[in-house]
Parts: C-alpha cells; sequence; structure tokens
C-alpha cells in the first residue's frame, strides 16, 4: 500500500449549474409547471391568450385609415384581405376625431381648449411636485411642447400658435428660475380656463376671482382678532356680497370702459367629447378634495351642529345615485334658483358633482384619520398648536399619506363618472358624440372604432392618475418600517 | 446621585391641584386630589396600572378635563377658557410614553414646528434652538433624519428636546421609559436626570425607582383614583405608611 494520496493545491472554478436550474427554463419549471395543475392553468391560460388574439388581430391588423365611409372601409378591406375578412375602419375616427376630442366648439377656436389644457399642467406641476425645480420644470417645458405640437396639429394660425409658444417659454422660463412663483399660475387657473374656455369678457371671470381675493383680506386682517371661524364666516359672507350685488356692476363697466380684452364667447351646448369630461373632471376633482377634508374633519369635529350636518350631508350624498344628482343639476336646480339667473348647465353639473365626489373623499379620508394614533393630536395639543394648526400641520398631512390610494381611485372613478352626463343631453365622449357621429350615414355601421378609441383615452388619463399616486406614495414614505 | 447643588427647591408655587375630581362617564377616576408643587420640585408618581396616574398628569395640561375642583399652573386656573388652556400648554411640556413624534417630519422639523407656528420665532432661530437642544440630547447628527429611522432611545430623548425648544417652566413625564429596550433606558434617565440638574420643574410618572431614588425631592404613590401617600424618597422606601404602598412595593422591588 503506498501511503501516497492527493490533495488539490487550488480550487476548482465553480461550475455552471445544469441547464435545467438555470434562467428561463428554472423559473418556468418554478411558476408554470410545479405540478399538474399549474401545468393545467398555464395551457389553459395560453389558449385563452391565443384565442384572444387570433380573434381581434386580424380586425386590428386590417384597420383601415382613410377611407370616406364604412361601406368604402368594407370594399378596401375586401379587396386586401379577401372577401368576409373583419377590420377596423378607423377613418372613421381619423375623420371625426375633433368631434369626440372638442364637442362642438368653433373649429377656429380650438386653440383655446389646448392653451387651457396645456396650462392646466403647468398650474398642476407645483403642486404635484412640491416646487421641486427639475420635475416642475420638466412638466412644464413638456405641456409646452406637447401643446405647439397639439395646436400645430389642429391648424392653429401663427399668431395664436406663436403667442402659445412664447407663453409656455416664459412659464418654463419662471419655473427653472423660481418654482414658488407657478403656484400663482395655479391660483390663476381657474379664472384663466373659464376666460379661454367659455369667452367673453375677461373681467367676468376676473371679477369672481377678485371675490376670492377680497375673502381673504378680510380672513387675514381678522383672524388673529377674532379668531380662525368667526373671521372664517365673515370673510365668506364678505365675498357673497361681492358676487351677489357689486360684483356685476364693476365688471360690466370695465366691459363696458375696456371692451378690448375679450374672446368670442362659446354657449356651453358647444361643449362636448373629452374637452366636456376634463372640463368636469378637472373642476370637480380640484373642488371634491378641500370639501371632502372639511367634511371630513366636520364630521369627527366635537361641535354637535357641525357634526350633525357633515354627517347628514355625506350619509345623504352617498345614499343617493349620480344620475338623481345629474338630473337634479338639469331640472331641479333652476326652481331654487332666482328666476332669470341663467345658470350654466356645465356650471350646474360641475357643482352637483362635485358636492357627490365630496362625500365619498370625505369617507376615504376619515379613514386616514382613523389609522392616525391619537397620540399625534396629543402631541400636537400638548405643544400649545391649535386647531386648525394641528390639522393642516400634523393631522392631514399624515392622514392624506394614508388616503392617497383611496382618494385616487375616487377620482378616477370621478373622471369615468364623467361620461354619465350624457344622460341630461350633454355630448360626453362616449355615447353623446358617438350618437352625433353615428348619425351620419356613412359611419352609421361602425360598432367598436369609437368606444375602443374613448376607452384607450380614458386609459391613458386613469393610468398616468394611477402611476402617479404610485411616486406619491413612495415619495411621502417617510416611515422606513 | 445627581449633583444636588442647582437642585433648589423655591417656595414660588408651580402647580395648585385643590379638591379635584374627574370621571369617566360614571366612572370615577380621579378623586379628591390636592397637590401642590413647588418651583424647581421633582416628583415622581407612582402606583398600579390603572391607578390614574396618566389621566391626572394629563389634566395638567389639560388634555383631560376635570370635572370638580381647580388646578393652577403658574398662577392661570384651567377652565374651559381656551386662552388659558393655550398659556398653560405654552409653558408645560410633556413627553409621552410612545414618544409621539411627528413620523412625516425631520428631527429637525419636529423641534422647530411648534417654536415657529406658536411661539412665532423666526425659522433660522429656532433651527439653532433646536440643534442646541438636540446637542444637550447628545444626537445632533440624527438632526436631519426621520423618526422612523431612529431608535427608541433616540427618539424619546428628540421628544424630550422637541419639547424643551418651547422652553417651558414645567416638565411632565407619563412613563418616559415604559416602552424602551431595557439597554436605552439609561440614555433617556441621563437626560431626564441633566434636566431636574438645571433645576425644571418636573411631575414623573415612572417605575424607576432608581431615578425616584436619585433625582426625586417627593414620591407620591397613587392607588384607585386617590393619593395614598407622599414623601421624601428615603422614607417612602424605607418607611411606607399604608398596607398599600407595602404591597406596591414589594411587588416593583421584590425580584
Ligand atoms: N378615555 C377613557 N375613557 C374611559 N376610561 C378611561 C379612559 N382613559 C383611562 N380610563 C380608565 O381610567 C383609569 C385610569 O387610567 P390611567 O390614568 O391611564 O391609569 P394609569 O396611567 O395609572 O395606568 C383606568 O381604569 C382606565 O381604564
Ligand atoms: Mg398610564
Amino acid at each position: 500500500m503506498s501511503n501516497s494520496h492527493f490533495v488539490r493545491t487550488q480550487m476548482l472554478p465553480p461550475q455552471k449549474p445544469p441547464v435545467g436550474e438555470t434562467g428561463v427554463i428554472k423559473w418556468m419549471r418554478e411558476n408554470l409547471f410545479s405540478n399538474w395543475f399549474n401545468t393545467l392553468l398555464t395551457f389553459l391560460g395560453l389558449w385563452a391568450v391565443y384565442a384572444l388574439v387570433s380573434g381581434s388581430a386580424p380586425w386590428f391588423l386590417n384597420g383601415v385609415w382613410t377611407a370616406s365611409s364604412v361601406d368604402e372601409c368594407r370594399a378596401i378591406i375586401a379587396a386586401s384581405a379577401g372577401e368576409g375578412a373583419s377590420g377596423a375602419c378607423w377613418a372613421m375616427i381619423n375623420e371625426r376625431w375633433h368631434q369626440f376630442m372638442f364637442g362642438f366648439f368653433d373649429r377656429e377656436e380650438y386653440w383655446r381648449p389646448l392653451l387651457a389644457f396645456g396650462l392646466l399642467f403647468v398650474a398642476l406641476s407645483p403642486v404635484l411636485y412640491f416646487n421641486l425645480r427639475r420635475p416642475t420644470m420638466i412638466m412644464t417645458a413638456g405641456a409646452g411642447v406637447v401643446l405647439v405640437m397639439l395646436l400645430w396639429a389642429v391648424g392653429t394660425d401663427g399668431w395664436h400658435l406663436s403667442l402659445a409658444a412664447v407663453l409656455m417659454a416664459a412659464l418654463a422660463a419662471l419655473a427653472w428660475v423660481a418654482p414658488k412663483k407657478l403656484l400663482w399660475v395655479t391660483l390663476a387657473f381657474p379664472a384663466t380656463a373659464f376666460f379661454l374656455l367659455w369667452g367673453g369678457s375677461v373681467w367676468a371671470p376676473i371679477g369672481v376671482m377678485l371675490g376670492f381675493g377680497i375673502a381673504v383680506l378680510v380672513w387675514r386682517s381678522l383672524v388673529s382678532v377674532i379668531g380662525v371661524s368667526p373671521a372664517a364666516g365673515v370673510a365668506a359672507l364678505t365675498a357673497l356680497i361681492w358676487w351677489g350685488f357689486v360684483q356685476g356692476h364693476v365688471t360690466g363697466f370695465l366691459a363696458n370702459a375696456l371692451p378690448f380684452f375679450s374672446l368670442p364667447a362659446e354657449d356651453s351646448d358647444r361643449f362636448g367629447g373629452f374637452l366636456l369630461s376634463f372640463v368636469i373632471g378637472v373642476s370637480a376633482i380640484s373642488a371634491s378634495l378641500p370639501i371632502g377634508i372639511l367634511l371630513a374633519l366636520g364630521r369627527r369635529s366635537d361641535m354637535f351642529l357641525i357634526k350633525t350636518l357633515s354627517v347628514g350631508f355625506i350619509e345623504f350624498v352617498r345614499g343617493v345615485p349620480l344620475i338623481t344628482m345629474l338630473f337634479t343639476a338639469s331640472l331641479l336646480l333652476q326652481y331654487f334658483l332666482p328666476p332669470q339667473t341663467n345658470f350654466d348647465l356645465i356650471l350646474r353639473v360641475i357643482i352637483l358633482v362635485s358636492l357627490f365626489a365630496s362625500a365619498y373623499i370625505a369617507e376615504v379620508i376619515r379613514g386616514g384619520l382613523a389609522a392616525l394614533p391619537r397620540g399625534q393630536q396629543e402631541a400636537a395639543d400638548s405643544l400649545g398648536l391649535d386647531y386648525w394648526q394641528a390639522q393642516r400641520l400634523i393631522i392631514m398631512p399624515q392622514a392624506l399619506k394614508v388616503a392617497i390610494p383611496g382618494i385616487v381611485s375616487s377620482f378616477i372613478g370621478l373622471f369615468k363618472d364623467t361620461t354619465l352626463v350624457a344622460l341630461v343631453g350633454l355630448a360626453d365622449p362616449l355615447q353623446g358624440v358617438t350618437k352625433v357621429v353615428k348619425a351620419d350615414i356613412a359611419w352609421k355601421a361602425a360598432y367598436w372604432e369609437p368606444f375602443i378609441f374613448v376607452g384607450a383615452i380614458f386609459f391613458i388619463f386613469c393610468f398616468s392618475m394611477s402611476r402617479y399616486s404610485m411616486y406619491l406614495e413612495q415619495k411621502l414614505k417617510t416611515d422606513h418600517r | 446621585m445627581a449633583n444636588a447643588a442647582k437642585m433648589q427647591v423655591t417656595d414660588e408655587v408651580a402647580i395648585q391641584i385643590t379638591a379635584m375630581n374627574k370621571w369617566y362617564g360614571q366612572f370615577h377616576v380621579l378623586r379628591d386630589i390636592n397637590m401642590t408643587v413647588n418651583r424647581g420640585e421633582r416628583i415622581v408618581v407612582c402606583g398600579p396600572s390603572g391607578s390614574g396616574k396618566s389621566t391626572l398628569i394629563r389634566c395638567i395640561n389639560r388634555l383631560e378635563e376635570h370635572q370638580a375642583g381647580t388646578i393652577m399652573v403658574d398662577g392661570t386656573e384651567l377652565t374651559s377658557d381656551l386662552k388659558n388652556i393655550d398659556k398653560v400648554r405654552s409653558e408645560v411640556g410633556m413627553v409621552f410614553q410612545h414618544f409621539n413624534l411627528f413620523p412625516h417630519l425631520t428631527i429637525l422639523e419636529n423641534l422647530t414646528l411648534a417654536p415657529i407656528w406658536v411661539r412665532k420665532t423666526p425659522k433660522r432661530e429656532a433651527e439653532e434652538t433646536a440643534m442646541y437642544f438636540l446637542e444637550k440630547v447628545k444626537i445632533p447628527e440624527q438632526a436631519l433624519k426621520y423618526p422612523g429611522q431612529l431608535s427608541g432611545g433616540q427618539q424619546q430623548r428628540v421628544a424630550i428636546a422637541r419639547s424643551l425648544c418651547m422652553k417651558p417652566r414645567i416638565m411632565l413625564f407619563d412613563e418616559p421609559t415604559s416602552a424602551l429596550d431595557p439597554e436605552m433606558i439609561k440614555e433617556v434617565l441621563d437626560t431626564m436626570i441633566s434636566l431636574a440638574e438645571d433645576g425644571m420643574t418636573m411631575i414623573c410618572v415612572t417605575h424607576e425607582m432608581g431615578f425616584a431614588q436619585a433625582v426625586a425631592n417627593r414620591v407620591v404613590f397613587m392607588d384607585q383614583g386617590q393619593i395614598v401617600e407622599q414623601n421624601e424618597p428615603k422614607e417612602f422606601f424605607a418607611n411606607p405608611k399604608s398596607e398599600r404602598t407595602k404591597l406596591f412595593l414589594s411587588q416593583i422591588l421584590g425580584h
């Protein structure tokens, strides 16, 4: 027996694992074929995907973009893909997209809603991105570029195109130099958008905004003297007096004295399509959040009257279908308003949709409030913060953070529900405009195309909202658990 | 032992509680509380769980409302008058068992929030004060972190610093160490001892009898909503008078 033995002096490099244990194959084995039931499900799933794609792919692939009627579309498809082949007739969208987008707005005035749309993103950027310079500036500049392209696409005249381009460039520069200053754009946005959309004299929307300005001034000068709630009451009263009795005379006088600042008036029945959905959706979303916050706080208040009113309002609104509210807007509200007030139908719908949404938002926020430990309020109290300071600085930031997913869900639901205005005779993109387009004998036979087109646009906006909410949740995450 | 030189008790009355009673609905949680705290005094309150210790000190800054009797803090009577409540709260700091830091704000923001909004201190000045007190509780390097990134002991020290930033004349502590892991208790107690050495008037609910012996000049024993017995620490631990006190002490010192 020899006494020698072999000892390795160097370690061998690790060998590659066998093929079955790496990459795709390993992943598939673990996730798709781990047992017979999973395998069965995998094949069923594959079959379903195949059926779906093979059923619809030809329809999309055979799609025709230029034709003057559905019949012509069919002829083209039959010629290229054979008799009996199915295909989409996108020509309908190609020819009528402007109605899906703008309803019956004057074609020469398309720059107005588009500019308002562009400014919307400028106005949102400081709010959505907390005045952070880079994202604010990117959003503003991006909105500017897209806006100019859209304006060009709808054939805007050179003068308005360059006006919009210069304005957006200036705002992007402002976003870079002083992102906080953009909040002024946000504050001025409601009046600006109203002026751009409805036209008429510029003094009317300025007058309405002045009412808010007056209220803020009154509040500021009184709050340290008589306390938060009475000051808010007096401020609201002053604003109401201004709107009710004074504003009309002042703006009427200004409109006569300085008539040059005006745009051709667009009637509300010209609004339709996504323009209508956006006007209602954006207004109701931005109004329902603050109202919802107040209702949620009211519901938790110690004061009996405020609590009862809040609970009553929330429960009543939640117990009534939205459609009822819309009919109220279109029919009933007119009875309650003083005669001769010609209160625009879209404005009425916006008010009732906002109230409707705010009840849901209030409940979502109440959920967020309930999730806060009681100690937060106590710590704020023990430091001497007053009620409103505690709500604003301590309670709401945390409650809203918890409530973000619910709030965004409500917003998405609200935005999609704007299509229900079809029921009170407004031309929503889904039913209202489609009906108008299909009233044309040439497009009567189209069926899926408008739904898919409108659905896709809704999807883009709702999906963006959802992604933004995820960004926000990530951004506000400070608990590091 | 703590440095006794500066721990002088004065004759000036800081808190005067007279014939105070409180109910939660039908439940009589505090009965006939009479208690005087002089400026510079350090009082430790102890007693079995549920005896009303938290409720008592929470009445002193009106986190809870009492229904009968009077509470005077620095000459201001606590009534439902909001002005008085605000005045008392801005003079009385409170530290909670669960810290109650604001999780969405950085440590520095936690400390500067109340000075800026309540005292209207300029931001720069509030931040300087905040850094001063963070140095004092020995965690200035954590200023820009969020509470969730700190250990329990560090969070409680931040909570103490947050109260101190309001320059209170009285500090209330409600079991400040009972939510802490044992190895962190000392750092918080050390902070409190140094506060006592600076002459702060303190009422502290705690079962840390070592702390009571080191800094308290009076221990108050509560049971079933009443003050059963109060005495200076040496006497209190050596010769408890009532049976209930003896039982309680044997329970917490027994093992
Ligand atoms: N908000 C409340 N409502 C009703 N009962 C309460 C409330 N807070 C405390 N209690 C009761 O009051 C008693 C005293 O509580 P507390 O002061 O927290 O005791 P301690 O701090 O001494 O443990 C306990 O029996 C407790 O159950
Ligand atoms: Mg307690």
